[in-house]
This record gives structure tokens, C-alpha cells and sequence, in this order.
């Protein structure tokens, strides 16, 4: 055991390898066949990796449909999937996607950062982007381009959905909201969309934290958020973030009511039953009363053993879109696309009322959903512990009614 | 009112800690004994966690933070018989190579075999809630954590400095040479040090589950803090690890408490200002068979 070496040298290596290793091991998965390649790319590490390994299964469901059924044009699709890590190692594989990999378009994210990003590296090449799970008002708005089309719900319409029940339930007007931050472009446009709609609505903000995305113990802020003593408590965290919150807030027992304008599914689901309550937004539930998103589930429960999650759906539809939209315009070129897009094609999104893309800033126009937690006991299984409430906008109401009006959006193509 | 607040903070900070002790007392005698830095910790933290995931869906929660520990400290009797021992003496860049490479294989088997979707344990009922002494206020659940851990650092503490094996171990750390020429052999000692080590880092990832997420990138998350620990503290102190694991938490409590969005960085500055006035860390050791 007796060596020779210098503490400062594997202080130093170590400290590197500390470091890097913060940085999460990127995990690559890819497909194999060939003719119309696409390149993917969804975070599969850090705290939205679980999201994007649902996203995964979901676009790989769709794609074995696709070709099994005799692709598009004739031709099978080819997508390459990969861990998109952070914003620059997501430029830097979209820009190799399209350069070497020979894509045809992009499609993919979660993370709005790396989306950002993504749109760049879309509007350089001048390619495509569908855009599919992140949910940054600013991407539509102030960050969108004309490359880029954008399929999940954006903030404001999270904290519409929400925010309307809590108004219907009496936990607005006159109340006061502690609320916590994601440290990130995401979080920072929830936290925005969310004030606008305390202050239009009579609800008043007492505290706001932001909390970087790495923090995995709340303690400090549960404390701060007792000695505030709030009349709700507002999460506007991401991914895997909410999950901890919620377990954690149910540990220390605090006797206010939580809410939130993000939470995802499998996010929910990880929580676990008797820790989660309040009312959460969501953009797709497998419970959704339609028949062709009840096959969805069915088909997808027989091949993975577990119902999809919404990112599993939302990748599922968006690789359908793509396929109508080839099929559509006989074409994988860019300005055709966009014109079939910009035309405001219907596409089923498996929801009571088919979706289409705004032509002024590219956002999907759908219906999404307040969900709330069923009473102890009435869940089936683990997945069924909450309960999906009416669609918003409701069924007499235009779909455009959630949406910034045009003049207060920012967005210049 | 703001004092009683300050000391929640401080308290809490204290049994966040006393959680990020378990991870880095096993990491700092690993290096002390072996000379090597175990970048696979984590891996092992995390393994804790998800056997003790399953475990509780058999037996319940008290019988996993139990048997958890032990499984994963008897995986460690295979880590170190053949994969560590090699690399006592070899060249440190080895060692941290072999064992980031470890870290990154268990994060991808625990992928492949329990999904990337968190999982999660539902704490018993009787450790929800709070406890409140006036307006102190106190979660019940880390009360049963911060006596779990006393009690587990008693137990090494005496190990260490009132036991044989103690002695041996210590006397390991600054002169192999002359433990081995007294004719005793350090492997055992360095095998059972390092299922402590890991038993440890498991019983931190089984404890700390209820409250936080099972997933697959949970001990390189935690590696970070465990080694800043570590580095604060200083290299083969006992108690150099112990005070600067209540320090982080601590600080860190504080920070957020007057500036929340400093939280996670505050450890890193509080890392930085104790290297710069002792190098060495707190209480750290010369340790002669790492100086060239």
C-alpha cells in the first residue's frame, strides 16, 4: 500500500472528475433503418431525464406504426434519438444531426433552454423544428422563429388552466400566494405568466423564491415558507423538482394548501399516493375520454406494460403530425412544410377537438386539462390517483380563447 | 420571532449535515486507508436507495433501512477484493478512472433495470408531520434520521479510537510500512473499511428516499457535495469530516435563508474560503505517504 504520489494531484484530477461527473452521463439511443432520417433530441439525464425517457417510448411507437404500415411516401422514417445533456451540447448535436447525420428536420426537447438553442441552430440552417415538450411562453414569443412550430401547451395557458379553477374554488381573490421558482427560462416565464394572472384575478404574491434545478432538498424553503405564513403555496418548479417538493412538503405537514402551474405526469406518479394534493394543470391524461386516446393507451399499455405519460403521448402525435404533413405536401423540404403548417392543417391530437398550428407564432391550438387528486382509496392502480377536470376552453368556447392576444405577443417572425 | 426562525434553519441545517456525513465519512476513510478517491460512491448511495425501495414493498420500511445497508456493504466486499485492491498501489489517475467508470456502468444498469422514472418510498404515517416545541418547528422524520445518525457515528467514532481494529486502521493510514512489518495484514481491514464506507453511503440513500426521488443520477448528484465535504473537512480526520458536513448543511440553511438563489452555491464558496487560509482543510492530517 505503500505509494508515491502528490495529494494535490488527485486532489486536482478528482475535483475535474467531481465536476464533470455533475454534468450527468449523456445516454444515446438510436434507430436503424434508413431513407427519411430525422433527428430527435430530449434531455434522458438530469432532472427532466425521466420525462424524456417517456418521450422516447412514445416516438418510438409512433415510428414502428409509421413503417410498419409502409412509412410515408413509400419510405421509412429513420429518426436518430439522443440525450440532448444542456443547451450547448443540444446545438452542437442538432447542428451535427443536420450536417452529417443528413436529417431531414429536427423535432424533440423538454428542457426550454436547450430549446432555445435548437430554434437557433433551425433558423441558421434553415431547416425545420418541431419543437414537441417544452414550455416557455418565450419561445412563442419574443425567442420563436419562423423554422420553428411548437407542439406542447405554453406557460400562460398552464397557469390559465389553474388559475381558473382556483377562481371557481375561491383560493384567488384576496388570497396570499408563496410562491417557488425554477432558476431557469421556464421557471422565470411561469412565475411571469403567473403573476399577471394573480394581479388580474385579486391574488397577491407574499414571496417568491427562485431555486436553482439541481435542488433536491427543500427544508430551508419549507421553513421560510412557514414563517410567511401564506394562504396557498404556488410551485412554478419543472421536472423532477415537483416531485421532491411534494414529498417533502407532505413531510414536514404544513397545514396550507399547494397548488401548481407545472407538473407532469410521471413527475406525479413518482411522487406516490397520500403525498400529492391541490390542482395541477396538464396538457393530456391516459384517462382522457376520447376513444382513438383510449386505443392509444391500450396499444401502448400492451407494448410497455405501463400507461404513457403525456410526453409519451405528445411525441407520439407529433411524429403523426410530421407524417401527415410529409405526406400532405409529397415532401421533406422546409419552406413546403411551413407553408402546409402556416395553412393551420388539422391534425388529431387524439383530444375531444382536433389541434392546428397558429400561422403568427406556431403554437399548437389545443385543449388542455386541470387535474386534482382522488380521495384516498377510489384510485384503480398506482397510475389513476388523479382525476382529469373539464377540458379548458370548454366545449362552446373558441380555442384561441387561452391564448395571449396577438398584440401582447412579441413574437416577430 | 426572527431568532426562533434562524435557529429552525440552523437545526434543520444540522440533519441536512449529519445526512451529508453518512455519504462523506465513508469516502474520506476509503481515501485515508486505500489512498483512493472512490468516485463509485455515490453509485453505491443510489443502490441503497433502490434496494431499499424494494425491499419496503416486501418487508416494509424499518426491515429496508436495515437490510439495505447490509446487502450493498456485502457488495462492497466484492468491490474492494477485485476491483480497489488493485489499485492501492497504482498510479491515483487509475483508481478515479476505474471508479468514474464504475459510476457511470451502475447509473446505466440501474437504468436498464429499474427505468428512468423515479421511483419512490411512502414514509411510515407515524414520521409524518411536524413537531412543534412553541414556535420551533421540527419535521418528526429527520428528528428519526438526526438520532440514526448519532448513533452510527458513535459506533464508528469507538470503532476507530477505542477498538483494536481501530487501531490498526489508524496506524494504516500513516505507516503501512510499519503496520506490515509487525506482521499484520491491511487487506482485511481495508476490505471491511470499505463495506463501512459504502454500508454507509446505502444507509444515507435508504433513509433519505421517503423525502426526496429514487432515480438513476441521484449518487452523482450527491458525489458533489460528499467530496466538498470531504475537502473542507480534511483528508483522514474524523472530526474535520464531522464539523465541516454540519458546516455545509448549515450554511447552506442560512443562506437560503437571506438569499435563497445563493443556496446550492454557497457550499462551493464556503469550499473556497477555508482552502485558501488552510489548504489542508479544517482539521486535516499530514499524511506522510502522500507527499512526494
Amino acid at each position: 500500500m505503500m505509494t508515491k504520489y502528490n495529494r494535490r494531484t488527485v486532489l486536482k484530477a478528482s475535483a475535474a472528475f467531481a465536476g464533470a461527473s455533475t454534468l450527468g452521463f449523456p445516454a444515446i439511443v438510436s434507430g436503424q433503418t434508413d431513407k427519411i432520417k430525422i433527428g430527435h433530441l430530449t434531455p434522458l439525464t438530469g432532472f427532466l431525464g425521466a420525462l424524456g425517457a417517456y418521450a422516447q417510448l412514445g416516438l418510438k411507437m409512433a415510428e414502428e406504426e409509421i413503417n410498419k404500415s409502409g412509412g410515408v411516401m413509400g419510405r421509412q422514417l429513420d429518426i436518430v434519438s439522443e440525450d440532448s445533456v444542456n443547451p450547448a451540447t443540444a446545438a452542437t448535436k442538432a447542428q451535427r444531426m443536420l450536417e452529417q447525420d443528413g436529417a431531414a428536420f429536427l423535432m424533440g426537447e423538454i428542457n426550454s433552454a436547450s430549446a432555445v438553442t435548437i430554434m437557433q441552430v433551425a433558423a441558421r440552417n434553415k431547416r425545420f423544428y418541431l419543437q414537441i415538450g417544452a414550455r416557455s411562453d418565450a419561445l412563442r414569443g419574443k425567442n420563436c422563429n419562423r423554422y420553428t412550430f411548437h407542439v406542447d401547451i405554453p406557460s400562460h395557458v398552464m397557469v390559465y388552466a389553474v388559475g381558473k379553477a382556483l377562481v371557481r374554488d375561491n383560493m384567488m381573490r384576496g388570497k396570499k400566494f408563496y410562491t417557488l421558482t425554477a432558476d431557469y427560462i421556464f421557471g422565470h416565464d411561469l412565475a411571469s405568466a403567473a403573476r399577471t394572472f394573480f394581479k388580474e384575478n385579486g391574488g397577491e404574491v407574499i414571496g417568491d423564491e427562485l431555486v436553482a434545478t439541481d435542488v433536491t432538498e427543500f427544508s430551508p424553503f419549507l421553513l421560510k415558507i412557514r414563517q410567511a405564513k401564506p394562504d396557498v403555496v404556488c410551485s412554478n418548479l419543472a421536472g423532477n423538482q415537483v416531485t421532491t417538493l411534494i414529498k417533502q412538503y407532505a413531510e414536514f405537514g404544513l397545514p396550507y394548501p399547494i397548488v401548481g402551474f407545472n407538473l407532469n405526469t410521471a413527475d406525479a406518479w413518482a411522487a406516490g399516493e397520500g403525498n400529492l394534493s391541490g390542482t395541477w394543470p396538464t396538457v393530456w391524461y391516459h384517462t382522457l375520454d376520447v376513444p382513438a386516446s383510449k386505443t392509444f393507451v391500450e396499444n401502448f399499455t400492451k407494448k410497455y406494460g405501463k400507461p404513457p405519460e403525456n410526453h409519451a403521448w405528445i411525441e407520439y402525435i407529433s411524429l403523426k403530425i410530421m407524417a401527415q404533413a410529409m405526406s400532405e405536401t409529397k415532401s421533406t423540404d422546409t419552406e413546403k412544410l411551413i407553408a402546409y403548417f402556416e395553412k393551420e392543417a388539422k391534425f388529431d391530437i387524439l383530444k375531444a377537438r382536433p389541434g392546428y398550428f397558429r400561422s403568427w407564432d406556431h403554437q399548437l391550438t389545443q385543449e388542455a386539462y386541470p387535474f386534482t387528486v382522488r380521495p384516498k382509496g377510489q384510485a384503480k392502480d398506482k397510475w389513476d390517483f388523479l382525476a382529469l377536470g373539464q377540458a379548458v376552453p370548454g366545449a362552446n368556447e373558441s380555442l384561441e380563447v387561452l391564448s395571449v392576444p396577438k398584440e401582447q405577443n412579441t413574437c416577430v417572425m | 420571532m426572527q431568532f426562533v426562525f434562524l435557529l429552525e434553519q440552523i437545526v434543520n441545517g444540522l440533519v441536512l449535515g449529519g445526512y451529508y456525513l453518512l455519504i462523506a465519512l465513508g469516502l474520506s476513510l476509503i481515501f485515508s486507508v486505500g489512498g483512493v478517491v472512490n468516485l463509485a460512491h455515490g453509485a453505491f448511495y443510489a443502490l441503497g436507495a433502490y434496494i431499499s425501495v424494494e425491499i419496503t414493498k416486501l418487508l416494509g420500511f424499518g426491515p429496508a433501512v436495515v437490510l439495505s445497508p447490509i446487502a450493498v456493504a456485502l457488495l462492497g466486499i466484492l468491490f474492494e477484493r477485485f476491483l480497489l485492491r488493485r489499485f492501492y498501489a497504482a498510479d491515483p489517475i487509475l483508481s478515479l478512472l476505474v471508479t468514474f467508470g464504475l459510476a457511470m456502468i451502475a447509473e446505466q444498469l440501474i437504468r436498464i433495470i429499474w427505468g428512468a422514472a423515479p421511483l419512490s418510498v411512502i414514509m411510515p404515517a407515524v414520521f409524518k408531520g411536524s413537531v412543534f416545541i412553541g414556535d420551533f418547528l421540527f419535521s418528526r422524520y429527520r428528528l428519526l434520521l438526526l438520532a440514526i445518525v448519532i448513533a452510527v457515528l458513535a459506533s464508528i467514532w469507538l470503532l476507530l479510537h477505542k477498538a483494536s481494529f481501530g487501531r490498526v486502521v489508524r496506524a494504516g493510514i500513516q505507516k503501512p510500512d510499519m503496520v506490515a512489518a509487525l506482521g499484520i495484514r491491511l487487506q482485511p481491514y481495508m476490505t471491511a473499511i470499505v463495506m463501512l464506507g459504502v454500508g454507509m453511503a446505502a444507509l444515507g440513500g435508504a433513509l433519505f428516499a421517503p423525502i426526496t426521488i429514487v432515480h438513476p443520477a441521484m449518487g452523482a448528484e450527491v458525489l458533489t457535495v460528499a467530496f466538498v465535504v470531504v475537502v473542507i473537512g480534511g483528508l483522514g480526520s474524523f472530526w474535520g469530516v464531522v464539523i465541516s458536513a454540519l458546516l455545509v448543511g448549515v450554511v447552506r440553511g442560512i443562506t437560503i435563508h437571506f438569499i435563497p438563489a445563493a443556496g446550492e452555491a454557497s457550499m462551493y464558496v464556503l469550499m473556497f474560503l477555508i482552502l485558501l487560509f488552510r489548504p489542508r482543510g479544517l482539521l486535516g492530517e499530514r499524511i506522510e505517504k502522500f507527499e512526494t
